[in-house]
């Protein structure tokens, strides 16, 4: 028990309250605005014509048709504009990758880290709130994200950012917001070992739950997990931190949800490819999913019944629904993946819901974010139209009360070279006035 | 020895005979009162697209065309028409070509009648691509787009590299890459010159035996062994191959137009050419294409520098612009995947009308794969490959409601889904209702599983 000895030695509040060391809060001290005129997608599928909000500091204060506008307000005519909550990026490596190939910390080099068990890698110890993709995000109206480690039976924790232009800021909000699983998507795994490890690793968290005190005296039998995995898997039994589990295959859903029965586990589930095959078992349960309304083909044996309405089923069987697209670089298209939902036959509403209030409420953040609503915290886009056409933008991004840049250096490269007279070429081609 | 004139030399194995376009046989059909898109620019909000026989009669506004008496007339008022959309770099069928691609029908049902298919970036002589139509079919030979001229597929950047460097062979760098291709193309002129002086001496035998009146002592001179790669890249130096040429970054392009010059062949299309938008005045005036994604970035250092503008751009500077998908999800919405090119362009301050965005998935990438005369937009004498839209193609809400091709309809989104693949048969009988893409059973008329029920509430 070397291993146990040496890492309980580092646990201890320092380690565990990174969020805390970043200080400057983002728009405390904002003066209030008010947007007058606009539409207002609240986010729970109501949608308030000609209406007004009204933030202060960093919260919404009022909103509602004809609210009285307090003096020393700022005014915004925003008519003809809708505003809608700040999308939830989810299931994302945002911030924790630059380049897929080289700067990656999404995911332990196999190699390195065979062990199928980090319960205790936390995606927070990796954010980098300074990532080039980050902007790119914010500008297509992302203004929260669930950054997610992957890799392993047992990935590790998520944590809740929130996507700030400013360098320090709190941008890490809840870091071991939950765990996350690849029961059944283990690469070169299959299902019976590692079902037979996840049970195995809960039973030894549980034990390890029943007393810590005689597992620290060593009364307890060889767990063979390390503390800090032992710590965080005690903590979803019984529910007190959700557990996101990837599957695709109807009926390997149906077996998951057994599981959560048996250890009171608050489960969500990922990928979801067959899901539609299991939509009243879904239901029933109050499970959401995590899903990618563009998945529609058979692109795995797990997934053989993909298809383009499983959203829309899924939707209206009442399984709350939340969408991702599983990765880092195409958080941008989160609105074009909700547009591709109602294509799809899901309802308008049930896809806005799935960009923020459901994201926010799985993932235990639903009394701050979510939804447009007084008390609420004011992270919002004003959008030049419908939101989840393509020919439309974000004309404001708010975060905490305050506009953020929605500017990447992919702008900045357009800029550079809008004009190629302009761009340098070498001794022969210099121009005069070149920056 | 005899002088007298040379008798004309044998012929070489490549020059085959020009393939002859046989068109298929397919009703009188016009479609009538549509927003008319003909991809080659032109605009008709109330048009008539009229075609016979696999190829298109007329196309312009409703008074202006005629519409022949006993023509199937399809009222597709509030529709738009397009050309059938056109994937330059496509990922279906790819593994070695398999027609049972569950890709391939659900490109078909978004409107995708043509693609290229790639061998894929990770040599350096990638091998020749192939042109295919998308009405289904047992092989390859089936599919294969009729005329269309071969393409050779070229790498160069991080794929070759990082796929050679793995197993520590060359090219494990950006040099070894180059160094590679000037090797290859080196051996294609020298091969080239053993046909040239094959053929010198086969003249030569043959006056010596035409003069002798018999035939001479000595065996006629052997052809030399056939190199079916090397004749590819030499049909590149030719002019009879298109070259496709997978690059990223500006500064690898240009290196290449360098080794081109040098070579003298043309590259008809950089493929992927994320850092286009930077050289772009030299594309344009080497009549380079471009085929590249909207907004795929980051996934590698060479596709860091990723802009949404690019396309229009392209456009903008006079450059033959194509979007691709390279996946099996984006060619389902190159629709989708231009309005947001456009959206972007628009936002920026680029002026770019809908039509170029639309030129982009028809007429410039079927210019990209050198049929352009064939198909690619809605005019007089090309093939009849037409798409219906629920509404506006760029639009994320509109769907394909309707698709020719060779102008036989192969996809009608009210008779339920396009006809699915062999692969996927048989998962019917264990959910409990017929497989909804297999079943004609989930339509317009309702009577269905109450799966589909919940699906058909579109808004």
């Amino acid at each position: 028990m070397k291993r146990r000895a040496f890492l309980s030695g580092l646990v201890g509040p320092a380690l565990l309250a990174g969020a805390g060391g970043w200080s400057r809060e983002a728009g405390a001290e904002e003066a209030p605005r008010a947007w007058v005129g606009a539409t207002l997608w609240v986010g729970d599928g109501q949608i308030i014509e000609d209406a007004t909000l009204i933030t202060s500091g960093e919260r919404i204060s009022v909103l509602g048709k004809a609210a009285p506008v307090p003096s020393g307000a700022q005014l915004v005519q925003a008519h003809g504009l809708i505003l809608a909550p700040g999308w939830i990026a989810v299931e994302t490596a945002l911030g924790l990758v630059e380049l897929e190939r080289s700067t990656l910390d999404v995911e332990p080099r196999a190699e390195e880290h065979p062990d199928p068990i980090h319960a205790a890698y936390s995606a927070a110890d990796a954010y980098n709130p300074l990532s080039s993709l980050l902007g790119v995000a914010r500008r297509e109206g992302v203004t929260d994200a669930v950054v997610t480690p992957r890799g392993g039976l047992i990935s590790g924790t998520s944590a809740w950012v929130e996507l700030l232009d400013h360098f320090p800021g709190r941008a890490l909000l809840r870091e071991d917001l939950a765990l996350h699983a690849n029961v059944f998507e283990l690469r070169d795994g299959n299902r019976p070992p590692a079902l037979s490890l996840l049970r195995n690793a809960l039973e030894s968290a549980r034990l390890y739950a029943r007393s810590p005190q005689a597992y620290d005296s060593g009364q307890t039998r060889e767990l063979g997990l390390s503390l800090l995995d032992l710590r965080r898997l005690a903590q979803v039994i019984g529910g007190s931190l959700p557990l996101v589990v990837r599957v695709a295959r109807g009926p390997d859903i149906l077996r998951l949800l057994e599981l959560a029965d048996s250890y009171q586990l608050r489960l969500i589930l990922s990928g979801v490819e067959e899901a539609w095959t299991v939509a009243p078992q879904l239901a029933a349960a109050r499970i959401p999913v995590i899903l990618d309304p563009s998945d529609n083909l058979p692109s795995s044996f797990s997934a053989l019944s993909s298809r383009r309405e499983n959203a829309a089923l899924l939707g209206a069987a009442g399984v709350p629904l939340i969408f991702s697209s599983f990765d880092a670089y195409s958080v941008h298209n989160l609105r074009q993946l909700a547009g591709i939902a109602v294509a799809a036959g899901a309802s308008r509403s049930s896809a806005v819901r799935a960009l923020a209030f459901e994201p926010a409420r799985a993932f235990g953040m639903g009394n701050d974010y979510g939804l447009l609503a007084p008390g609420r915290l004011a992270n919002f886009c004003v959008w030049t139209g419908d939101p989840f056409e393509l020919g439309t933008w974000a004309q404001d991004v708010v975060i905490r009360g305050r506009s953020v840049s929605t500017r990447s250096r992919q702008n900045e490269l357009f800029e550079r070279y809008r004009d190629l007279s302009r761009v340098p070429r070498g001794r022969a081609g210099l121009p005069p006035s070149a920056s | 020895m005899g002088g007298g004139a040379l008798p004309s030399p044998p012929a070489l194995p490549w020059e085959s005979q020009p393939v002859v376009v046989v068109d298929v046989q397919s009703p009188l059909t016009a479609l009538v009162g549509a927003t008319v898109m003909t991809g080659a620019g032109a605009e008709f909000p109330d048009g008539v697209v009229l075609f016979e026989n696999g190829r298109i009669d007329a196309v312009g506004p409703r008074q202006s065309v005629q519409v022949p008496a006993g023509a199937r007339v399809i009222d597709v008022r509030g529709s738009y028409v397009t050309p059938g959309l056109i994937d330059t770099h496509s990922h279906v069928a790819a593994a070695g070509f398999w027609p049972q691609d569950p890709a391939l029908p659900r490109a078909l049902a978004a409107g995708v009648t043509s693609a290229l298919v790639s061998p894929g970036s990770a040599n350096l002589i990638g091998g020749q691509g192939v042109s295919i139509k998308l009405s289904p079919g047992r092989s390859v030979e089936d599919m294969r787009f009729p005329g269309a001229p071969p393409v050779l597929e070229l790498a160069c950047g991080e794929d070759p590299k990082r796929a050679y460097g793995e197993r520590n062979q060359p090219p494990s760098t950006r040099l070894a890459n180059v160094a590679g291709h000037r090797e290859a193309f080196q051996a294609a002129l020298e091969y080239g010159a053993k046909f040239s002086d094959w053929q010198a001496r086969q003249q030569s035998w043959q006056r010596n035996a035409e003069s002798e009146g018999k035939l001479p002592p000595e065996p006629a001179p052997l052809m030399p062994p056939r190199d079916f790669g090397l004749e590819t890249l030499l049909g590149a130096l030719q002019g009879r191959v298109l070259v496709q040429m997978h690059c990223y970054r500006a500064d690898e392009m240009l290196g290449i137009l360098e080794l081109a010059r040098e070579f003298g062949f043309r590259v008809r299309a950089f493929h992927h050419a994320v850092e286009a938008y930077k050289i772009r005045d030299v594309l344009a005036a080497r009549g380079v294409g471009v085929s590249t994604w909207t907004d795929l970035r980051g996934f590698e250092l060479e596709a860091y520098d990723t802009i949404r503008e690019n396309l229009a751009l392209l456009s903008e500077s006079g450059v033959h612009a194509a979007l691709h998908s390279d996946s099996s999800s984006l060619v389902q919405r190159l629709n989708q995947e231009a309005a947001k090119s456009l959206s972007a362009a628009r936002r920026a301050g680029v002026k770019v009308d809908r039509n170029v965005a639309l030129s982009w998935i028809t007429s410039n990438a079927a210019w990209t794969l050198g049929i352009e005369q064939q198909t690619g937009s809605l005019e007089p004498g090309k093939m009849a490959d037409v798409v219906v839209w629920s509404g506006d193609p760029l639009s994320v809400y509109s769907r394909v409601s309707e698709v020719f091709v060779d102008g036989r309809p192969v996809y009608e989104s009210a008779l339920g889904p396009a006809r699915p693949t062999d692969f996927e048969l048989g998962r019917g009988a264990e959910l409990g209702a017929p497989n909804p893409r297999v079943a004609p059973a989930v339509n317009a008329a309702g009577a269905s599983s109450p799966a589909s029920n919940a699906a058909g509430t579109t808004p």
